[in-house]
This record gives structure tokens, C-alpha cells and sequence, in this order.
């Protein structure tokens, strides 16, 4: 088959590599029919995720038609028609899927001994994200193979378009997950989004879903602006005085709640620049400072964007004295695929609004610059594995 | 997961005010003083019930299925089993071990017969982990490694340690009697310098 491969920083290759075969008992392998590139790719793109290796098939959103099913797969079978969630999870037989805290799942990640070094505990395995996560070959692929196939994918039973559905895979109870996070109380809570980017346009649009009196978005760039705009949301240039235009929109509270959309390479600061460029920090959190600053007294930072390992600088004489609550990790999506499908079936959303480009998976090295570069007012890029 | 890896000082006297000084080294049965060297402690919270977490330590054979390492086990007799382990440069290092308590569904310990190439005891204990978490698995293992001391060192450098061995195999049993499969990532495709390409695009 054909598939995305890391080759190294900044370096990415369409390869002929072998098939997917099932492993485990619970295994399903997708014939993969739409499968996109995330944000959060860029992170691998840029080389700023350890433990990722050469060679490595990228790729966490993706779904199609389950091909093939391991000997213990129960509710699945072959024909069905599934979106594939980024996250690994056993199911409810551990105790944090037992609590609906599915993306740190006990029991998926093969790397613990990598993650528990790193960070003290082991999340749960994540598809085609870096070996401490567990070195799941991605779904930038035409075909993948899915672990625990009963537990993640879900199955769609009608005739809803791929554009409709894909982003069930990760971006939308993404931006779900941080807007629940952020404790709207409906018609009176303010939130501002730092990020326009795919996930901050679905944290926008499900906080308007939640009730939020007010969405302020924020980004250097128009367009992703202007789709903010287009959901409701009121935007500010993240080039100005951004604590003082929040102040201005919100009566001089500021907002409620702050959902950091950017995560690890955030732009606007020098001094992270340089000290990410010479590695005397892993991230550059400049948004989640800004957030920190912004936030109402007592208010929620919730906190969708990724970050790799240590942050400088973090203001947490703010957050403390100011009362914050903190709240983030990766999605625990078995909890919000089945909820969020309904909102797409009573068309409450329409998730393929974020598309703006198109590529056969056979140019999707060509995509991964133009995406990370934001060229041609690219925000999200969508892949077709059989053109 | 919890871990302690200390070097137990010899002499039995010595050996016990220290296991008075930790509690998690209590878990290390003091019954084990003849063996001297390193003690390794590891435990794990699994959401199974104890009885069934111990029938499948009870079967000793059932113990290849987690540890990682290649070993073989074979039982003897109710009590008695043979450990035959790989080591470095095709060597094996074999074993005789005898069970020295059981407590059906509370905790199995053994310890290595006289003759073993590496003087090994140890023990499991299965108890109840608070409201609905489960059995905590607590996995404690003296032994004296070969090469001494220094040898130790060297294979705590490669994680090829015995510290590392118990947690990887505490992990894989948890994986395995809660999501009933052992995650992994061996076989899988990759592309560029990890496998052979079957050609370029």
C-alpha cells in the first residue's frame, strides 16, 4: 500500500510499504477512504515530538470500510463503514475507561516503559504519533490497522458524505471536549479561543453549541479569522494588545474560560523561538501564558493544543493567585463520537466547512509544507488514499 | 506502577532493620536471607478479582505468556518448577525453584534450590486496592546478580534488568487479564529505513 512516512524533520515521503495484518485479537483493518492531516502533525512535521523514527506511517484522522476482522472482534464486521477514532482505548475493562477517561487507557500503549519515563504515567496509544505513545503505524495510509476495533471505531449507518463525518476522528470532539471543559454556563459565559485553526474553529462552534454568550476568537492570520467570524464569534489580531481588546469585549472581566487551540509552537515570542531552536525548552507556550494573563478571576484554561515536555516561563503566580482552573489532555473520544454523530445527523453542524484543500494521498508530501507554511490560505487538508 | 530497587547490604541483621525501615520492603520476605544482592519491588493495580489474578500466577507455565524475555518454565510438581532464561552471547541460566508459601488467592512465594546459577527468591501478593480499583499486584524479587554488583549496574544501564523484567511483565499481565490482549506494535508496516521497501512510488 501506499502511506505517508517520516523520513525526518521536515521531511516527509509517500512510500510503497506492506499492507497492514491483523496482530491482536481484537484487531480490524480499515480500507481507508478519507483520512486528513492535523494540526498537531505539524509537531511531528517540525520534529519537535521525541521518539518519533525514521520511517514511521503518520496519521491519526481517518475512516473507511472495515476489510478485515481478528478472531475476538464482536460488533464489527467486514463491509461496515467506520470513522476511526486517534485515540486507543481497551474498552471499560480498565479503570480510567471505566470512567470515560479513555485517552489515558491503561492498557493500549506498548511503549509505557518510553511514556512512564517521560511523564511519570503512561497515556493510552495514539495512532501514528511518536513511540511514546506507542508507534502505531497512521492512517495517512490506505490501509490501517485498529486495535481493539470493538471499543474505538463507529460505525456509520447512513448516507452521510465522508467530508460530514471524518473529523469525528479527532478535531471535533477535540474542540467539543475543550468547550465542555470550559464549564459554560449558557447565555452568560464569555470564552476566548486562542487558535483558529481546525481544532480552535470546533472549540468556537461547540461553545456556541454550549450555551456561550460570547466567542472570542484569536490569530495572526485573516482567513482563519474570517471562518471564526462566519460561526459568530467576535476575533481579534493576535499581532495587538490582546489582554487589552479582551478587556474592551468583556466589560473589563475578561473572558470566563480560555481554550489554548495552539499547544507547543505557538508564534509571537522570540526568546521561545531561540530557546526552542537551541533545545533549552521543548515547547513554546506562548498562547498558554497569554491565556493564563487573560483569564478571569476564578475562570477555567482549558487546553486542547499539544505539548511535548517543559515549558518556561509559565505564569503560575498568575493561575494560582487568580484562582484558575486548569483543565486538558488528549480527547477521551470514545465518550464523544456517538454524542457528536447525533449533532451532525440532526444537523446541528456540518464538521466539512473546515476543508479547504484536496489531495490524493500520492502528494501528500507536497501538502504537509504548504499546510505547515499555512500557504494558499490552507487550513485543513484532506486526503484521498485512493487517488 | 511503583518501583524500589535498592542494594541490600549483607548480613541478616543488617538486611532487617532495613526491611523494618521501608514498609514496601516488607513485601520482601525475610525468610529470603540467604539470598543477598539486589531487591526489586513493583506492583500494579488490576480491575480483576484477586482469585482469578492468582490462578493464572498459580499456573507458572501461564507466566511465559507476560515476561517478555524469552524464558521457558516447566513444572515439576505442585511446588517445584525449572526457569531456564536466555542470557547474553547464547548463554541460558537455569534454575530450580521451589514454592515456600501459599495463600490461596493472597500470594505465592518461592525461592531458587540450592545449586541455582543466579540465587533468586521472591513473591506475589494480591490485595484488595481501594473501592472499585481493583487487586493491587505487588511482585517483590531478591536476587544476586551475576557479575555481583557491577553486573547489576551494567544491566540496569541496558534496562535488561531484572526491575525492568518485572515491570515489563506486571504490565503485559495487566494488559492481558483486564483488555484480555497484550498491546504491540510488532509486524506492522513501516516505511524507509525501518523495513525494506517493496519500491518507490
Amino acid at each position: 500500500m501506499k502511506a505517508l512516512v517520516w523520513m525526518g524533520k521536515k521531511n516527509v515521503e509517500v512510500q510503497e510499504v506492506e499492507d497492514p495484518r491483523i496482530l491482536n485479537p481484537r484487531d480490524c483493518i480499515v480500507k481507508i477512504t478519507s483520512t486528513a492531516i492535523c494540526g498537531s502533525d505539524i509537531h511531528l512535521y517540525n520534529g519537535y515530538i521525541p521518539t518519533l523514527e525514521k520511517g514511521d506511517i503518520l496519521g491519526h484522522e481517518f475512516m473507511g470500510d472495515v476489510v478485515e476482522i481478528g478472531p475476538k472482534v464482536k460488533k464489527l464486521k467486514v463491509g461496515d463503514r467506520v470513522v476511526v477514532p486517534f485515540t486507543i482505548a481497551c474498552g471499560n475493562k480498565c479503570s480510567h475507561c471505566m470512567r470515560q477517561q479513555f485517552s489515558v487507557c491503561d492498557n493500549t500503549n506498548p511503549n509505557w516503559h518510553i511514556a512512564e519515563t517521560m511523564m511519570g504515567f503512561s497515556p493510552a496509544g495514539i495512532f501514528g504519533y511518536s513511540h511514546m505513545t506507542g508507534g502505531y503505524a497512521g492512517g495517512q495510509a490506505q490501509y490501517a490497522r485498529v486495535p481493539h476495533a470493538d471499543v474505538g471505531p463507529i460505525k456509520i449507518e447512513n448516507d452521510l458524505s465522508d467530508d460530514k463525518v471524518l473529523f469525528l476522528s479527532d478535531i471535533f470532539p477535540t474542540g467539543y471536549m475543550a468547550a465542555e471543559n470550559c464549564e459554560i454556563v449558557p447565555g452568560r459565559s464569555v470564552v476566548a479561543v486562542w487558535g483558529c485553526g481546525p481544532v480552535g474553529q470546533f472549540a468556537i462552534r461547540s461553545a456556541f453549541l454550549l450555551g456561550a454568550a460570547k466567542v472570542i476568537a484569536i490569530d495572526s492570520l485573516p482567513e482563519r479569522r474570517a471562518m471564526a467570524e462566519a460561526a459568530g464569534a467576535v476575533t481579534i489580531d493576535s499581532g495587538m494588545d490582546v489582554m487589552e481588546e479582551l478587556k474592551a469585549l468583556t466589560g473589563g472581566r475578561g473572558p470566563d474560560a480560555s481554550i489554548d487551540a495552539v499547544g507547543m509552537e505557538a508564534h509571537g515570542s522570540a526568546y521561545d523561538q531561540v530557546k526552542q531552536t537551541l533545545k533549552m525548552e521543548t515547547d513554546r507556550p506562548f498562547a498558554l501564558r497569554q491565556a493564563i494573563r487573560c483569564t478571569r478571576k476564578a475562570g477555567v484554561v482549558s487546553v486542547p493544543g499539544v505539548y511535548g515536555g517543559l515549558l518556561d516561563k509559565v505564569p503560575f503566580g498568575s493561575a494560582m493567585n487568580k484562582g484558575l482552573t486548569f483543565k486538558m489532555g488528549q480527547t477521551h473520544m470514545q465518550k464523544y463520537m456517538r454524542p457528536l454523530l447525533k449533532l451532525i445527523e440532526d444537523e446541528k453542524i456540518d464538521p466539512s466547512f473546515v476543508i479547504t484543500h484536496r489531495v490524493p494521498l500520492t502528494k501528500a508530501d507536497k501538502a504537509y509544507p504548504m499546510f505547515v507554511e499555512k500557504r494558499d490560505e490552507c487550513i485543513k487538508v484532506v486526503l484521498d488514499p485512493a487517488a | 506502577m511503583a518501583t524500589a530497587l535498592k542494594n541490600s547490604p549483607s548480613g541478616a541483621a543488617t538486611k532487617q532493620s532495613a526491611a523494618r525501615a521501608s514498609s514496601r520492603a516488607n513485601v520482601a520476605s525475610s525468610r529470603n536471607r540467604n539470598v543477598r544482592g539486589i531487591t526489586v519491588v513493583r506492583a500494579a493495580t488490576i480491575r480483576r478479582p484477586a482469585a482469578e489474578l492468582y490462578a493464572f500466577w498459580r499456573k507458572l507455565e501461564n507466566l511465559m505468556q507476560v515476561i517478555k524475555h524469552p524464558v521457558t518454565i516447566t513444572s515439576k510438581s505442585e511446588n517445584e518448577s525449572h526457569w531456564s532464561v536466555s542470557a547474553p552471547a547464547n548463554q541460558r541460566v537455569e534454575w530450580d525453584a521451589v514454592i515456600v508459601d501459599d495463600e490461596r488467592d493472597r500470594m505465592i512465594s518461592w525461592r531458587s534450590q540450592p545449586g541455582a546459577q543466579v540465587e533468586n527468591a521472591g513473591s506475589v501478593r494480591f490485595e484488595a486496592a481501594p473501592g472499585d480499583e481493583g487487586t493491587e499486584v505487588t511482585v517483590s524479587l531478591e536476587y544476586d546478580p551475576p557479575g555481583g554488583r557491577l553486573g547489576a549496574a551494567i544491566a540496569k544501564l541496558t534496562r535488561d534488568s531484572a526491575s525492568s523484567q518485572v515491570y515489563d511483565a506486571l504490565r503485559r499481565f495487566k494488559a492481558l487479564m483486564e483488555a484480555g490482549e497484550i498491546p504491540t506494535i510488532e509486524g506492522q508496516p513501516a516505511g524507509g529505513p525501518q523495513r525494506p521497501r517493496k519500491g518507490r512510488k
